[in-house]
Formats: structure tokens, C-alpha cells, sequence
């Protein structure tokens, strides 16, 4: 049987040091230069007019 | 690169984006849902709670399905006012029996909680039957139908079975005389009436709730379940005689 | 439309529609004397139509290969038909509904007509009918293009427009039966639920085929957005609506779950439902449809991405601030309440990228009501995020819960944000869709504009107020200690509100409808121009058009 207090004291710390963990990750990922280009040409993608699937 | 591994990797990019969601996504409703799977552990007892009889719940069933959810809810907050209003503040016990819970999120009209035997059953009945009969500015539906629609009771049985499946403890003598059970309910006076006082206790209300004990209609059914409401345990007012209200 | 299957794909639908007829056979069989039974028949009759209309068409000649070198968007055209045809519905009932508040006898007496059946019809007509149909179609539309992927095959994403459509349509007309679970926003029953499943789990394999197909190496984040809603939309579908039926011939089910575990698992499911359907795929809508119609890249693609994942990780834990002050433990609401404030960050993230991206470019809005739909989607998107965070604080919860004020927190999103941004999308990629330079009416769609903007304001204003008016009288307290409000008297007070409300919804309604006629005279019509060749939007030349027209 697992115990309430365990559960809610693994909520409360785990969950916490997950949520922090993520966030870093997530705007490194986001911020780090070298994915900047990658972005930028993602951002203009969507208007290379190439008139259909390339297949 | 050939062509195969080049959609290999692709595909492989679509799938930790579907990862990456299911981690984000999935984790917080672990951490905040699990431990109330466990919360039986903290919360009070409530020994003295009944569950409903099959009338009871057979007018359960008829607020759900009229879908009365959406006007009003079963759940007195923690609040002075609410307290004064509607009377002690509702415990998660008083709803364990309830699957699913109506607390609802919207008073259109009043809540109902603790609506049990605040008003007699031919009120109920006039209300139900045009609210404004009664409440001349409500702006509440009028079920007039219910008087005259007969209850169907053969497949009760299967809905206690059902709820015992999800963990109320309906007794097999409880399922196998539902049917007789929501009959003798409604009609006190039928040699069927001691059973029920016998499976659900003596407190059990047994009237004919819509006035007329030779007919069990859905009216039967939906008033039973009203005065029921808030009375299956006394735990509430037992606590908020030690605690009170928050504010 | 059936034309263009192949043989064997005609064979394919044929034999899909075959297995539901069977299916609703044998729910009429096991279900008589139910409500289900009613359903069994409902679903055998629409396959049996579907039978019979590929059917008759079985021998039409066979495609050429062509087909393959342009993108394939007849399922995205009926999507957006059929979502047109549920806004109207949808709307139209929960107009009705708003006049019965003002005039309870406007149910005429019958059952099916009461309140407590009619609301849910109105919430899933919108939701799931309306923005669900807008989503799929979209989805499907954007996919491709972003992808420059063709859909792997032609009968899967009819499987997923008609099979969704007859979830929506077994939903409704459940509820007009008494078929309900009664749990707010995930009301059909678990047969409903079953097939919902079936149709779903499709439609994210389809997304992730078709994604598979790509040139692109990165994904654009369009489709980062949808493939969420897709996912955690099934992810909650599935936990709560787990329940046990009566018996296989029975509608009714049980909850798996009880009371405060059952309260949690709903509003998990409700608050989520509005971050994943209602927010993350619409954002996915947004960040193609805004950027191509603005001729504009979109301001920050890194703030696309951060907000994605705040919003992906921070709503999950936001639900419970619908049950403060209620049985639920104390740290669950204050655990949602703090996530519900820190969800301001990535929401105004992406509110702010939209006011960016046309900062510059407001000659644009001015002239074109499409942009400006899109425009004052991203305001209210905003504001209702806020006013969300704000909502969650326990002691504005405390005045706001169960009061209108939660309704019209609820239309400034749905109405503003959600409407809105639809009705932008569905303005810019009709013509796209069907070939035409512009919409048959561009007047038509600026009078749609004021009507959908003053409809909404006056609807959330009338709810703003009556809530808060509500709120105090309940806790207004006599020099005496006692409540100085009845229940009744709150009542009396709602009543012009009430039908402000009704008036508001009335003039949405209005403008849904001049756009559902508009949109299918854009279709009917050819245009006088030159029809387009390419399948890809041209965002400039598309834009000058309207402009033009405009004036």
C-alpha cells in the first residue's frame, strides 16, 4: 500500500525539481545560439512556395 | 545518406516530440491526481454513512440525466456565507458513494447539498411540476413529465451490480431485491417495506413521494434522491460543530 | 470527391463503412429498448449512406497519377463545411438557451427542450462541432504544407472528418435523449467515448504518416501545437471517461471514479480540455494562418517554441483551482492556483508574438477584417489568460466560482479567442482551398467582424456584472449578522443581464451565419478571376486582394 504522505511528499519535491529541470532545458534548447538559424529559417518556411508535396 | 535512414531520423524526431509531450504533459496530473487515490488514508470516516437505496439512485439517475449539473451545484464551500446559507460545508466523504460527483460549477439556482427534507415532498412535487407555481421569478425548467412517466425498475438490479463494480458495497440481497426495493420505498404500507428498512436501516425515508403510492413514477425517484441529499451521514454537522467555517 | 479514390481505396471505404454498419446493427439488437438502441440505428443509417454514395460512384474512372503532385485537401474543404454547419447549430442553441434564463418557459414543455439537455448540445456543437471540425480541417491543411508531404492515403482522413462528425453527432443527439454522464464537457456515454477513441487514435497515426513523409528536417511548430492537442486531448479523453455500463445493452454507465477523486479527474480533464482543444490547437491555427496572411514571419519563433512548452507543462497542474474552498486538500488548490499564475507567462508569450508579428503591418489590419479577426483573437487571447490567472487566486475565487462570472470569463475565450481565430483562419484558407481570389463578399466579412466583436463584448460584459453582483449579494451580510439576499433576490437582479447576454449572443449568432452564407457562396460562385495554380498561399498577393476589395 503506498502511503499518502509519500506520494504527496514526492508531489511536492520531485514534482518541483522536474518542473525547474524542464523550464532550463526548454530555454536552453530554445535560446542556445547555434539553433538560432535553424529557427530563423523555420520562421520564413512556410512561404517557400514549392506549388506541392515533393514527392 | 540513403533514403531509408534519412526517413528513418525523421521519424525519429516525430516520436521524441511525441515523447517530450507525454513527459510534460503527463507528469502533472501524476503528481497532483495520484495522492488523492490514497486520501482515504487521511480523510474522516464516516461509519454511520448508507449508500442509496435503488430509488434513491434511480432519481440520481434522473438529475443526471436531466442534466441539472449545470444549473446547480452539490457543494458548500469552506465560506461564512455559503455556511449560513446552506448549512455546514460538504466533506469528501459525503460523495464517496457518488460516482460521478455533482458538485458541479455554476449556481444558476441554489445549491443542493443539504437540500434534504428542508422542504416537503408536495412542494418538491408542485415545484418540479412548474416551478412557478411556487417561486414565481424562477427561471428554472418545468418537469412536468416526470408525474406521469412510470419508473422502470426491472434493471435496477444491474445498476446496483454496476456500482458495486466501481466500489460501493451493495450486498447481493441488496441487488436481487432492487426492483422490490424501489417499489415498497415509495409505498410504506406494502408488505415489501421491511426490507428495505431492513437492507438500507431504519432511518430510511418511505413515502410515497409524489403523493400517489399506487404509481412509482419518476417523480418517485427524483424527490426521494432530493430529501436524501446531505443525510446519508451526519459527519458534517458533527465536524463543523468542532471546527467552523474558514472565514 | 469520390472520384478521386482509387479502386482500391474505394474498396477500402466500402468495407470500413460496412464493419460500422455492422456495428450499429448490432447495437440496435443489444440496445433495444434503450436509448442506445436509437444510436445503434442512428450510426447504421449513416454508414449505410456512406455505403450507398461510394457505392454509386464505384465506377466512376479511376484517378490519374496527378493527383499525387498536388496536395490533397478535399477532407480539409468538408471539415470546414461541416464545421461552418455546427458553428450555426451551436450557436443558435446556446442563444436559445440564453433567451430560456430570460424566459424559462421557452421550452415549450417538452423534455428535450429543458435547460439542463440543451446545454450540453450548445458546448459540444461549438466545441467539439465547431472547433473540433476547424481543428482537424486545419490540421490536415497545415501538415501538409508545412510538411510538403501529400497525405499517405485518401481514406484515413475521411475516416477521421466522418468518424468524428458521427461522434459529435451521437453526443448530441444523446443529450436530447437524456444520454449523460453528466461530467461537464465529456458528457456522451461510453459507447460514445469508445468510438471517439478509435476515430482519434487514427487521426494522430495519420498525423504522424504524414509527418514521416516530410522534406523539412525541423517540424514547424504549427505542428508541435496540434500534435498536442491531439495527444493529451486522448490522454484525458480516455482517464476520465473510464466507467463501467449497466450492461452492453445499456446507454448509462458509472464513473470509475467517486467524489474528490472523481471532482480532481473531471476538472483535470475540463481544465485541460481548454488548454489542449481549446488553446494549443488553436495556437497551432494561429502560428500558420496569422504569419501567411500578414505576409510576415512570425515576431519570435524562439518564444513559439518556450511558450509551447510552458503551456504543454503548466496547465497540466492548473485544474484544481476550480475547487477552492471545497473538499479538495488544501496543497492540490494551492499547487493550481500557483500554476495557474505562472501560466500568464507562456500565454502572454504567445499573445505578445501575435501583436508582434502585425507590429508594422497595421495598414493590413486596418484594411483586412481577416487579419483583424486574427488581430483581436490574440487581444482577447490575452486577456482572458489573464483574467484566467486572475480567476484562480483563492480569494477572487471565492467572489468569482459559480457565479456568471465564470461564463463570461468562458465566452471572452471562446468567443473571442477561439471564434475568433477561426473564423480568420476559415476566412484565409477558403479561398486558398477552393482556388478564388478572394471571399465572395469581403463586406459581408467586415460585417461579420463588428457583429462577432460587439456580440462578444456586450455578452461578456452582461456576465461580468451579473456575476459580480451575484458574488457580493450572496455574501452581503445585514448590520444584524445575517445574509441580507435571498436566493430569489439575486435572481431578480440577474434578469437584464440575462437578456443583455441573450442579445450579445444573439448578434454572434448573426454573424456566424453571414459567414457560414458567405462561405458557401465563395464556394458555389467561381470566381471571375483566373483560378490559382499553386497549392501553396501566396501570403502578398493574397493580402492586396482583400485589400482592395475592402475599400
Amino acid at each position: 500500500m503506498i502511503e499518502h504522505a509519500f506520494l504527496v511528499g514526492l508531489s511536492k519535491s520531485f514534482g518541483l525539481f522536474y518542473l525547474i529541470a524542464l523550464s532550463v532545458a526548454v530555454v536552453i534548447y530554445a535560446m542556445r545560439p547555434s539553433n538560432r538559424k535553424q529557427f530563423d529559417d523555420a520562421a520564413q518556411s512556410i512561404f517557400r512556395d514549392e506549388a506541392g508535396p515533393w514527392e | 545518406m540513403s533514403f531509408f535512414g534519412f526517413h528513418y531520423r525523421l521519424e525519429r524526431k516525430a516520436i521524441g516530440l511525441t515523447l517530450g509531450i507525454i513527459c510534460a504533459a503527463s507528469i502533472g496530473g501524476l503528481v497532483e491526481i495520484a495522492p488523492l487515490f490514497t486520501i482515504h488514508q487521511t480523510v474522516e470516516d464516516a461509519p454511520d454513512m448508507r449508500v442509496y437505496t435503488p430509488l434513491e439512485l434511480a432519481g440520481r439517475n434522473i438529475y443526471i440525466r436531466e442534466g441539472c449539473y449545470a444549473c446547480h451545484s452539490q457543494m458548500i464551500r469552506t465560506l461564512r456565507d455559503e455556511v449560513d446559507r446552506y448549512g455546514p460545508y460538504s466533506l469528501a466523504v459525503e460523495s464517496k458513494y457518488d460516482h460521478p460527483m455533482l458538485w458541479g460549477s455554476k449556481r444558476t439556482g441554489p445549491d443542493l447539498a443539504r437540500i434534504g427534507e428542508k422542504y416537503s415532498d408536495p412542494w418538491h412535487v408542485e415545484h418540479l411540476n412548474n416551478p412557478r407555481d411556487v417561486v414565481p421569478v424562477s427561471v428554472m425548467p418545468a418537469y412536468g413529465w416526470l408525474l406521469t412517466t412510470e419508473l422502470r425498475t426491472d434493471d435496477l438490479g444491474l445498476h446496483l451490480k454496476a456500482q458495486r463494480a466501481v466500489g460501493v458495497p451493495y450486498t447481493d440481497d441488496m441487488i436481487a431485491n432492487a426492483a422490490a426495493d424501489a417499489y415498497a420505498q415509495s409505498n410504506p404500507d406494502s408488505p415489501l417495506a421491511d426490507g428495505v428498512t431492513k437492507r438500507y436501516g431504519k432511518a430510511t425515508t418511505m413515502r410515497a413521494f409524489d403523493g400517489n403510492p399506487s404509481h412509482l413514477t419518476e417523480m418517485d425517484a427524483l424527490v426521494a434522491y432530493l430529501q436524501i441529499l446531505g443525510r446519508l451521514t451526519d459527519a458534517a454537522h458533527k465536524t463543523i460543530a468542532q471546527g467552523g467555517a474558514e472565514q | 470527391m469520390i472520384a478521386q479514390l482509387t479502386v482500391i481505396e474505394r474498396q477500402r471505404a466500402i468495407l470500413i463503412s460496412v464493419a460500422v454498419a455492422i456495428c450499429g446493427g448490432l447495437i440496435v439488437i443489444v440496445g433495444r429498448g434503450d436509448p442506445m438502441g436509437i444510436h445503434g440505428a442512428l450510426i447504421f443509417l449513416v454508414a449505410f449512406l456512406m455505403i450507398f454514395r461510394i457505392g454509386a460512384n464505384y465506377y466512376t474512372p479511376a484517378p490519374s497519377e496527378d493527383r499525387l503532385a498536388s496536395y490533397y485537401d478535399d477532407p480539409s474543404k468538408v471539415g470546414i463545411v461541416l464545421s461552418m454547419a455546427w458553428a450555426v447549430i451551436g450557436l443558435a442553441v446556446g442563444d436559445w438557451v440564453a433567451w430560456q434564463l430570460a424566459y424559462p418557459d421557452l421550452t415549450f414543455g417538452q423534455a428535450w427542450s429543458s435547460f439542463g439537455r440543451l446545454r450540453p448540445v450548445h458546448t459540444t456543437s461549438v466545441i467539439f462541432g465547431f472547433g473540433g471540425n476547424a481543428l482537424i480541417a486545419t490540421s490536415f491543411y497545415v501538415m501538409q504544407r508545412t510538411s510538403r508531404a501529400r497525405l499517405p492515403d485518401q481514406v484515413t482522413p475521411w475516416f477521421v472528418v466522418f468518424g468524428y462528425n458521427l461522434f459529435c453527432l451521437l453526443a448530441v443527439t444523446g443529450y436530447l435523449m437524456g444520454v449523460t454522464q453528466s461530467k461537464e464537457y465529456a458528457e456522451p456515454e461510453w459507447y460514445t467515448d469508445l468510438w471517439l477513441v478509435v476515430v482519434w487514435v487514427t487521426y494522430f497515426v495519420l498525423y504522424l504518416r504524414t509527418l514521416a513523409r516530410r522534406k523539412e528536417p525541423h517540424i514547424y511548430v504549427s505542428n508541435w501545437y496540434y500534435m498536442a492537442f491531439i495527444l493529451v486531448v486522448a490522454i484525458l479523453h480516455i482517464v476520465n471517461n473510464l466507467a463501467v455500463p449497466v450492461s452492453l445493452g445499456h446507454a448509462k454507465s458509472y464513473s470509475a471514479f467517486s467524489g474528490v477523486q472523481d471532482a480532481m479527474t473531471q476538472w483535470w480533464y475540463g481544465h485541460n480540455a481548454v488548454a489542449f482543444f481549446l488553446t494549443a490547437g488553436f495556437l497551432g491555427m494561429m502560428y500558420y494562418f496569422l504569419p501567411m496572411r500578414a505576409g510576415r514571419p512570425i515576431y519570435s519563433y524562439r518564444m513559439s517554441i518556450i511558450s509551447f512548452w510552458g503551456i504543454t507543462f503548466f496547465y497540466m497542474w492548473a485544474g484544481s483551482h476550480h475547487l477552492h474552498f471545497t473538499a479538495l486538500p488544501q496543497w492540490v488548490q494551492t499547487l493550481g492556483m500557483t500554476f495557474s499564475l505562472m501560466l500568464l507567462i507562456p500565454s502572454w508569450a504567445s499573445a505578445g508574438n501575435v501583436l508582434l508579428t502585425l507590429n508594422g503591418a497595421w495598414d493590413k489590419v486596418r484594411d483586412d477584417a481577416t487579419l483583424r479577426f486574427m488581430m483581436v483573437a490574440g487581444v482577447f487571447y490575452g486577456l482572458t489568460t489573464f483574467e484566467g490567472s486572475f480567476m484562480a487566486i483563492r480569494s477572487v475565487n471565492s467572489l468569482s466560482h459559480y457565479t456568471d462570472w465564470t461564463i463570461g470569463h468562458v465566452h471572452a475565450g471562446a468567443l473571442g479567442w477561439v471564434a475568433m481565430i477561426t473564423f480568420g483562419s476559415i476566412y484565409a484558407c477558403v479561398p486558398w482551398l477552393w482556388k478564388r481570389e478572394r471571399m465572395y463578399s469581403p463586406r459581408l466579412v467586415e460585417a461579420h467582424f463588428w457583429l462577432a466583436l460587439s456580440g462578444s463584448v456586450i455578452y461578456v460584459f452582461a456576465m461580468w456584472n451579473s456575476g459580480i453582483v451575484q458574488g457580493l449579494m450572496w455574501r452581503t451580510y445585514n448590520e444584524s449578522g445575517t445574509l441580507a439576499y435571498s436566493f430569489v433576490d439575486t435572481l431578480i437582479a440577474m434578469h437584464p443581464y440575462y437578456i443583455a447576454r441573450a442579445v450579445g449572443g444573439l448578434l454572434f449568432l448573426i454573424g456566424g451565419c453571414l459567414g457560414a452564407y458567405n462561405i458557401w457562396m465563395t464556394i458555389r460562385v467561381p470566381g471571375a478571376s483566373a483560378s490559382r495554380t499553386s497549392d501553396v498561399p501566396e501570403p502578398a498577393v493574397v493580402g492586396a486582394g482583400a485589400l482592395q476589395a475592402a475599400e
